[in-house]
Order: C-alpha cells, then sequence, then structure tokens
C-alpha cells in the first residue's frame, strides 16, 4: 500500500448528505473495473450532463477545484453497496482524504485498504470547513498531518482527528494488511485445530450433489 | 454467575483467532460466499501475488450479478457474463472452491444460495463481498459484506480483521394487520430510525413479531439492515431456524445434528443482556410501506403523502427532499397511491424466494397486468424457480401477463444490462431506490412482493388491501 503521512492541498466542498456507493461509481462501470481508469466515472451522476459533458456546477469540474486532493462532504457518505471502485475512484481523481460527519461503515473500512484517509469531525466543524473550502474560489491549501492527526486550514486553524494506532502506522508505513495476517498463520491453524473438536459440522460439509 | 450477554458477543467471541488491539481482532471466516462482480478479479489478485486458497472447502461461488434473467440464457445472454461468470468458473475450479453454474441446480443469489443449502448455519461467521451479506443473520450467523481488498484478505488468510461494533437491539412486538409483510417491517424500520442510525452498529432484531415471521421472512428484515447503516443484522436461530435447516444439503446430519443443535440452543441474549441502544417498533403502526424517493428511508405508508420539501424544519432534509422530488418527478404534498408506474420487478436477494413468490401470486392469480406494465418475476435461486414451478405459480404469473425468468440480481442492480429506462418508473422488491440504481435515470418504488404484483396489476402504485378487500368479497 501507498504510505500516507503528510498531504497538502485544495478541498473541495460538497454539501450533500447520503452520497452512496451507487452516486460514486454507477453499477455498470463495475463490469470493466480497473483501478487505474475507474476515475474516469466517477461521481458520473454528478459530475457529467445526460449529454456526457462536464457538468459545470459540479464542483470538482470547477476551476481551482479541478485538482482538489480532499473533499469536505455530507453526513452518511460512502453508504449503501460494498463496491471498493468507489474508493479506487476517488484515488483515481487524486483524492486522498474525505472528511465528513459520519460514513458508511464499509466504505470506511474500504478507504485504509487504499491509503485514502476518511475524517469523522462534528457537523458544526463541517460546516465551518465547508465554508473556508468553499471561499475564493479554491486554491487554498489546507494540510494533513497523519503522524499527528491534525488538519490544519488555510486560515491556521488546526484541528485534530481520531485515528486507531493501528490503521495510523498502516498509513505512516504503507502497510498491506494481508502480509500482516499471513504472519498469523500459526493462530489460524491452532484456533482451526481446537474449533474442529468443537464445532466439526464447521469443516466437514456435506455436498449438494 | 457470569455476566449475561449479548447474543452478539457470543458470536463474536467463538470466532477470535487473536486479538490485535482495543476492539480490533483477528476473527476465523467460516464460510465465504463467491459472486461473479468481483470473485474473478480476487482470485486472481490472489494468484498475482503468489498465495493460496487458504480454505476453499469453506467457500461456494455462483454467478449472480452479471448473468442475463433471460429465459434460454446462456453466459453470452448478457454483455459481461462470460467474462465474468466464465471467469469466475475458472478460477474457481482451478482453486477447488465448488461452483454453482449457470447448469446447477443451486445456482442462484449467493444470498439466496447460502441460506436454502444449509451453507449458512447458526453460529457461523460468513463473510462476502457484498453489502446484503447481512441477510445471513436470519439464521443466527454472524455475517457481513466486505470490500474486494478484504475479499483477497479472507481468501488468503481465511480470517478477517474487524473492528468490535456497539450493540443495538430492535424489538418488534405484536400481530401484523392485514397485507402487512416483513418487507413493510423493515422498512418502517429504516423510515422511523433514518439511513445512518445503524452506523457501527450490529443490530439485534427481536420480539414477538419476529418470532412469528418464517425465516424468508427474517432474511428480508436482517438483508435491508445495510440500508440504515448496520453492517450486521441477526436473529437468534429457534425451533423454526432449526426445522428450516434440517435436511438441507451442507447442514449437518445424524449425530452432528444433534451435537449442533445442543450447541445452537445457546445462541440467545442472555436475558439482562446489556445493548448500546434499544429500540421498540409497535407492529400495529406498520402499514405497507412505498419508498417515495431516493433513500430507502424515505418511505411512506401506501396511504400517505408525499411529504413536501417545506415540511421540514432542517436545511439539509429540505435540499434532499427537493432533490430526491425532482429527480423521482414527483410533487410533495400529493397522494403515494395512484402515481403511475411502467415496470415491475419482482425478485432479489431481499425478496426473492419462494414465500414472496406466493404472496405476489396470491394477489396476481385471476388478474391481469395492465396493459402499459412490463412486469417481470425473476426466482432467486434455480432451486426456488423448481419449487415454485412445482406448486403452479409460474403458470399463475404467465397467465396473468408476467414473465417468468432467469435466476439472478437481474434488475435490482443493472449490471447485466438489464435496466430501467430513463424516466420509467419501476415498483421493485429489491433493497436500493438510489439515483441510477436500476439504469441511469431509472426511477425506484421500493416495495414488498405483495404490494408489487398490485401495482402490476393496477398499472398504478395500489395500496394491496384494497385488491384483496374485492377478491374476499367475491
Amino acid at each position: 500500500m501507498e504510505k500516507l503521512q503528510l498531504l497538502q492541498g485544495v478541498a473541495a466542498p460538497l454539501p450533500r448528505a447520503n452520497i452512496d456507493t451507487d452516486i460514486i461509481t454507477p453499477a455498470k462501470r463495475l463490469l470493466d473495473a480497473n483501478r487505474e481508469t475507474m476515475h474516469q466515472h466517477t461521481f458520473e451522476p454528478l459530475r457529467f450532463l445526460a449529454d456526457g459533458d462536464e457538468n459545470p456546477d459540479f464542483i470538482l469540474n470547477k476551476p481551482g477545484y479541478r485538482d482538489a486532493v480532499i473533499l469536505i462532504t455530507g453526513r452518511n457518505f460512502g453508504c449503501g453497496s460494498s463496491r471498493e471502485t468507489a474508493v479506487w475512484g476517488l484515488r483515481g481523481l487524486g483524492i486522498r482524504c474525505v472528511i465528513a460527519e459520519s460514513f458508511g461503515d464499509i466504505f470506511f473500512n474500504n478507504c485504509f485498504q487504499n491509503s485514502l484517509l476518511p475524517i469523522r469531525l462534528p457537523g458544526e466543524t463541517i460546516a465551518e470547513l465547508l465554508a473556508e473550502a468553499g471561499n475564493d474560489q479554491g486554491n487554498m491549501q489546507f494540510q494533513v498531518d497523519v503522524a499527528n492527526c491534525t488538519l490544519t486550514t488555510p486560515s491556521g486553524r488546526t484541528i485534530t482527528f481520531d485515528l486507531t494506532p493501528d490503521r495510523q502506522t498502516a498509513l505512516l508505513e504503507g502497510l498491506d494488511e494481508v502480509g500482516q495476517t499471513l504472519q498469523e498463520d500459526a493462530a489460524t491453524a491452532a484456533f482451526q485445530a481446537r474449533d474442529r473438536k468443537a464445532r466439526p459440522w464447521i469443516y466437514d460439509l456435506g455436498t449438494v450433489d | 454467575m457470569s455476566q449475561p450477554t449479548t447474543l452478539f458477543h457470543k458470536l463474536w467471541q467463538a470466532h477470535v483467532v487473536r486479538s490485535l488491539g482495543e476492539d480490533l481482532d483477528l476473527l476465523h471466516v467460516d464460510r465465504h460466499l463467491i459472486h461473479d462482480l468481483s470473485g474473478a478479479r480476487a482470485l486472481t489478485d490472489l494468484q498475482e501475488r503468489g498465495l493460496a486458497v487458504r480454505n476453499p472447502e469453506l467457500c461456494i461461488a455462483t454467478p449472480d450479478h452479471s448473468i442475463s434473467s433471460q429465459p434460454g440464457r446462456t453466459l453470452a445472454s448478457s454483455p459481461f457474463g462470460e467474462r465474468l461468470g466464465g471467469g469466475l468458473r475458472k478460477m474457481a475450479e482451478a482453486a477447488g472452491i465448488p461452483f454453482f453454474g449457470l447448469d446447477h441446480p443451486n445456482q442462484g443469489i449467493v444470498h439466496v444460495v447460502g441460506p436454502e443449502t444449509g451453507f449458512t448455519l447458526p453460529g457461523s461467521l460468513l463473510v462476502c463481498g457484498d453489502s446484503h451479506t447481512s441477510t445471513h443473520g436470519a439464521l443466527g450467523a454472524l455475517a457481513w459484506g466486505i470490500g474486494s481488498s478484504e475479499v483477497v484478505h479472507v481468501l488468503a488468510t481465511q480470517t478477517v480483521r474487524q473492528r468490535r461494533p456497539q450493540t443495538m437491539r430492535i424489538t418488534v412486538d405484536g400481530e401484523l394487520g392485514q397485507g402487512v409483510e416483513a418487507k413493510d417491517v423493515i422498512l418502517h424500520i429504516i423510515g422511523a430510525l433514518g439511513v445512518a442510525a445503524g452506523t457501527g452498529h450490529a443490530v439485534e432484531y427481536a420480539g414477538t413479531t419476529i418470532a412469528a415471521l418464517d425465516l424468508e421472512g427474517r432474511m428480508t428484515i436482517c438483508n435491508l439492515s445495510i440500508e440504515f447503516g448496520a453492517r450486521m443484522g441477526m436473529i437468534a436461530p429457534d425451533e423454526t431456524t432449526f426445522a428450516y435447516l434440517k435436511d438441507r444439503p451442507l447442514a449437518p446430519k445424524g449425530g452432528a445434528w444433534d451435537q449442533a443443535l445442543a450447541q445452537w440452543r445457546g445462541l440467545r441474549s442472555d436475558e439482562g443482556a446489556v445493548f448500546d441502544r434499544e429500540v421498540r417498533i409497535d407492529a400495529a403502526d406498520i402499514a405497507p410501506q412505498i419508498t417515495w424517493g431516493t433513500s430507502p428511508g424515505q418511505t411512506l405508508a401506501i396511504t400517505g403523502t408525499i411529504p413536501a420539501p417545506d415540511s421540514f424544519v432542517e436545511a439539509e432534509q429540505r435540499n434532499n427532499t427537493e432533490l430526491a422530488l425532482e429527480y423521482m418527478g414527483l410533487s410533495g404534498g400529493q397522494p403515494i397511491a395512484g402515481t403511475k408506474v411502467d415496470r415491475v420487478f419482482i425478485g432479489s436477494c431481499t425478496n426473492g424466494r419462494l414465500p414472496d413468490l406466493r404472496r405476489a401470486a396470491a394477489v396476481a392469480q385471476g388478474r391481469t397486468v395492465a396493459s402499459h406494465v412490463t412486469a417481470w418475476i425473476v426466482p432467486g435461486s434455480a432451486q426456488v424457480k423448481v419449487a415454485a414451478e412445482a406448486e403452479g405459480l409460474d403458470k399463475i404469473f404467465l397467465d396473468a401477463g408476467f414473465e417468468w425468468r432467469e435466476p439472478g440480481c437481474a434488475q435490482c442492480v443493472a449490471t447485466n444490462g438489464e435496466t430501467v429506462a430513463p424516466g420509467e418508473r419501476c415498483v421493485s422488491t429489491s433493497n436500493r431506490n438510489f439515483v441510477g440504481r436500476q439504469g441511469p435515470k431509472a426511477r425506484t418504488h421500493l416495495a414488498g412482493p405483495a404490494m408489487a404484483a398490485a401495482a402490476a396489476i393496477a398499472g398504478e402504485i395500489t395500496d394491496v388491501r384494497n385488491l384483496t378487500a374485492v377478491a374476499e368479497d367475491k
């Protein structure tokens, strides 16, 4: 996994609640999905008009916000489908951090598998951040410091956020969960040996034929 | 005496391989369901990393998302069927994972196949790369949807790293009114609590209403847990559960069945167990539901009025309502009944099981689908289809003018190309009325199978109780 230590850049305000992963990556785009091209369809229903042209009213199409690295948005962001393509699509657009009052649980988890940092902050703080990010047509620099769990706004305000130590370490060092868990395989084998005695039916399935 | 504990806690503790920190555990995965939308890619990722599937015998793979539901279908009948369904076959067989292809009598939607084969068991921990995996909690399993990176993790290690969620119990007591079914119960709950109320929680459903439901109704309830943010929904297993599972092909047999049963009877929240949140719902308050907006929480009693944006005090809710009404082509302040529909879809992992089809058939019997409506019945699995045909349900539907199709996710998620056209209005027994879910600009109204069948007959959103009342008068 790619490391994420210090992030600096523009934050785009998207003040809308319950943006689901079907909006972030529509289902029809999942079929030939790959990490490299998914960004072409990110936010498709919002970002493009019916004729395929860019929607000039969508924040990431506006001058000053096209290179945003942070998204500030409404509550329950990423609810719905488990599709990890939503995270790929955001990463492909250059977004490395999403700030919201709350997130869909599966999306929140998926972010950490792809070096995207989701930050939960209280609703009133989000309202203030949206206002600050919406000022002056973008081009305002926000900074996220993963090691110190701080967000610094263009006005110089510093806000701390919560991040569990394991996730912080994984982001800072770019650790991959599969690699880490493979080290635990002896524990898994011991669990199965013990459990097989207690619940043999879990391991000895019949067949359907 | 030990501390009273919740069903959730018992299920969780039984699967801890190792604690990885405060509230973070490495858990053993007993059951892993794999489908065509992400399966082949996950197995390919694994192979490219030089890793093997650790326990292929604890997995089942079947195509459901990408395949056509057209009668006489092959993998080539949908745009990505060969690539995704065929790809899954190749990768699953190479890995030694049991695979139920299009020609197999157990093919179907993963969340229908798991319970009906007895793959899903009380006390098991089950995951799948699909958010509606919460369905399996209806059997007293600990089950939730995971992302594609986690799918690779489970394939490689047979474990999942998981943070312990908070607990919530939703108790529904009382008898359901005439024409009210499980789908109405859960839509009512989502409408009452809001679409994010369950975030970060594992939900246990309890109470006399839940206990009176058949297993399929309980699956409908648990299935929609994710639609109010809860990754896991569960119901303590009881005699209904055991009767449902007995003699299912992958369920334990003989002495193992007796041994399992003895353990399963202990899978319930103890008297006095404490939940982080408790909610009580009175069954008498629940009417047949229909959604009006673009989020499952935007639901109404069928007798209700579509909300007007200015009826909300909070600016965000006003804004959400305006956006939803515009997308849905509806006006606030109007009754929802009488809204003309173009399509009806009955099926999905929410409502594609035999009792669902029976309820729809009871409404359809002796009636005719309105001439301007295209109405589909898509059984949730090959087993459901065979059982329905043995009862003659297919004949009832065909006689009424419904299409009787092949099992899969079909128009719920429309990844197989079976979309609702832009601007068309569809009453659907599926799980999501999101913007673009059934196709770009498609307008989805979620409801139960009886209400959906009634909409097909009437050609508009209608109260199923009026139709059944007419039938009873005859």
